[in-house]
């Protein structure tokens, strides 16, 4: 399902003294079936333009094209892009309500007004999807569990409307670096095997490079650089300057790059930085 | 060296439908004057358990919190603990209550009593530590996370504390918001020689702590210098803990056999030992 944005504007309490502009026109399209990154400063735009993805905030000017259909086309039904566009806010499990885990997870396909075998087997699919063990958890009460398995049962919760689009807003802020790494390798598996196209919006670059195919970076209201991982951590000088960084790995490899001229730089996985320097290492045997 | 906060012995459980769970299990734990103590852990490890029963926000089941020599069972005292060991939550959101940002400040002080000459005076020096004096006049909801977490930061420190625990201040900040967090806290802890304790799941914001606790299952699985911490990945991949990339590497490196140290800590250190 592919999103494009044309010439997109968004202003808050416009025409009173608090109107403020988020959005600047922005030009966007996101390919069906990629992963996508969304970075920026806070107060970027980066809630604000997510939130048109599925027409919970209408554009000031411009027009949002979700799957070939114009959102502000008053023909297109909003309902049915929301059940494709499934969008997990900040804190989700904020949004827990019910009595038990499978209530809660249920809620969502129940309102799609599927059967009740197909509303069984959703839920169990994304309990497993999100590693959250079905007989164990489904009669608890979501507010017994502890933070992080709230976190994923709120997860389960969009899952199982079957998004086409998944956006996650921080999915992963406060939990421990394995609960971190755990989420985002099941949204990583889930994104191939469903060809769903994922927007992740993080402030972990470290994280940003190692699961996205490509990073959306903004910057008050703009769309600054749009491309490949590898493009965008070139730019070090220019993520700095607007308040983000680059992984750990990648700043070695500029300070590195400085000594010899041969390390390729755009390097920003562990891996791929080990094999960068027992290169470099060798060469410096060799001289 | 003095020990301003000790734990001895102390033990957490509370009733979850009938059922008996334990948070903290005969922790024992002192934290010295002027020490930038970092706290790691899983979710659910206790760290935030163990903040909260220093500040006396709860009790232990079992064992005794001294804080500045106060026992933080004693009513008669608990306003006095929390005034010295002042507390930083993880969402500044929540801990936001003026509207605007100097009263926001002057909250804890004016609810201490103190004269309003002398909450003027905290506000101003407060605001100023943490860097945010040009915006005294504004609304706090129009500020950015790191700037609301600074804030948050002030209103502790206008309360004049000795100590400042800080439960995850970084977890929601973007890259510029953490690094000016982190940059106040070191400077609170050099500068102003406060004691800090600083829990958190960022590893390379306890890089420079004077000594780091690993807790586990409500218990103190591993404590020492991070340079000591640090080169235990294994053991630390076992806790669910990550080590930073720069570590990690340097691990990874030495299994090639590439002679480096195994406790490389920064981008600095690993630049000069590869170019030595």
């Amino acid at each position: 399902m592919s999103i494009e944005f044309i010439h997109l504007e968004h202003i808050y309490s416009k025409g009173t003294p608090f109107e403020h502009s988020a959005l600047e026109n922005v030009n966007l399209n996101i390919e069906s079936g990629k992963f996508i990154g969304l970075i920026g400063q806070t107060g970027s735009g980066k809630s604000t333009l997510i939130q048109h993805m599925n027409g919970l905030l209408k554009p000031t000017q411009g027009t949002v094209v979700i799957d070939g259909l114009d959102l502000s086309d008053k023909n297109t039904k909003i309902k049915e892009v929301r059940q494709r566009v499934g969008l997990v806010f900040q804190y989700p499990e904020h949004q827990l309500f019910e009595e038990t885990v499978e209530k809660d997870i249920a809620f969502g396909p129940g309102n799609l007004g599927l059967k009740k075998d197909e509303i069984n087997s959703r839920v169990k699919e994304a309990m497993d999807t999100v590693g959250i063990d079905y007989e164990e958890f489904k009669d608890k009460s979501p507010f017994e569990l502890s933070g992080g398995q709230m976190r994923r049962v709120a997860i389960a919760g969009v899952i199982a409307m079957r998004p086409d689009v998944l956006i996650l807003d921080e999915p992963t802020a406060g939990l421990d670096p394995r609960g971190r790494e755990e989420i985002l390798n099941q949204i990583k598996s889930m994104h191939s095997k469903h060809k769903m196209t994922v927007i992740l919006v993080s402030h972990s670059m470290e994280d940003i490079a190692k699961y996205t195919d490509q990073i959306i970076v903004m910057y008050r209201g703009k769309i600054k650089l749009y491309d490949t991982p590898e493009n965008i951590f070139k730019e070090a000088q220019l993520l700095e300057e607007i308040g983000l960084a680059v992984p750990q790995v990648t700043q070695l490899m500029r300070r590195l790059k400085k000594i010899d001229p041969l390390i390729n730089e755009s390097v920003f996985t562990v891996e791929a930085a080990k094999a960068e320097i027992i290169s470099m290492v060798r060469r410096r045997k060799d001289v | 060296m003095t020990k301003v906060i000790t734990v001895d012995e102390v033990s957490y459980s509370y009733k979850n439908d009938e059922e008996e769970n334990t948070a903290l299990d005969k922790v024992s734990l002192h934290i010295n004057q002027g020490e930038f103590l970092a706290i790691i852990g899983h979710n659910g490890s206790g760290k935030s358990t163990l903040a909260k029963l220093i500040n006396g926000i709860i009790m232990p089941t079992e064992g005794d919190i001294h804080v500045f020599g106060l026992n933080t069972k004693d009513e008669n005292t608990i306003w006095d603990i929390r005034q010295q060991a002042g507390m930083v939550f993880q969402n500044p959101d929540n801990q936001i209550v003026a509207t605007i940002v100097e009263e926001d400040v002057a909250f804890g002080p004016e609810n201490l009593g103190i004269p309003s000459d002398e909450i003027r005076k905290r506000v101003d020096w407060a605001l100023d530590i943490v860097e945010m004096s040009e915006y005294k006049n504004q609304k706090p909801h129009q500020l950015s996370g790191g700037q609301k977490q600074r804030i948050a930061i002030a209103g502790i420190l206008a309360m004049k504390p000795k100590c400042i625990i800080l439960d995850e201040p970084t977890a929601m900040l973007d890259p510029s918001g953490r690094r000016d967090v982190m940059k106040t806290i070191k400077r609170l802890n050099k500068e102003e020689n406060m004691t800090i304790v600083h829990i958190t799941h960022y590893m390379d914001e306890i890089v420079d702590a004077d000594r780091v606790v690993v807790m586990e299952h409500g218990t103190v699985v591993m404590e020492g210098k991070p340079r000591q911490i640090f080169s235990q990945i294994e053991e630390l991949k076992k806790l669910r803990l990550d080590v930073p990339q720069i570590t990690e590497l340097a691990y990874e490196l030495n299994k090639e056999g590439i002679d480096l140290d195994r406790d490389i800590l920064t981008v600095d250190e690993m630049v000069a030992k590869l170019c030595q």
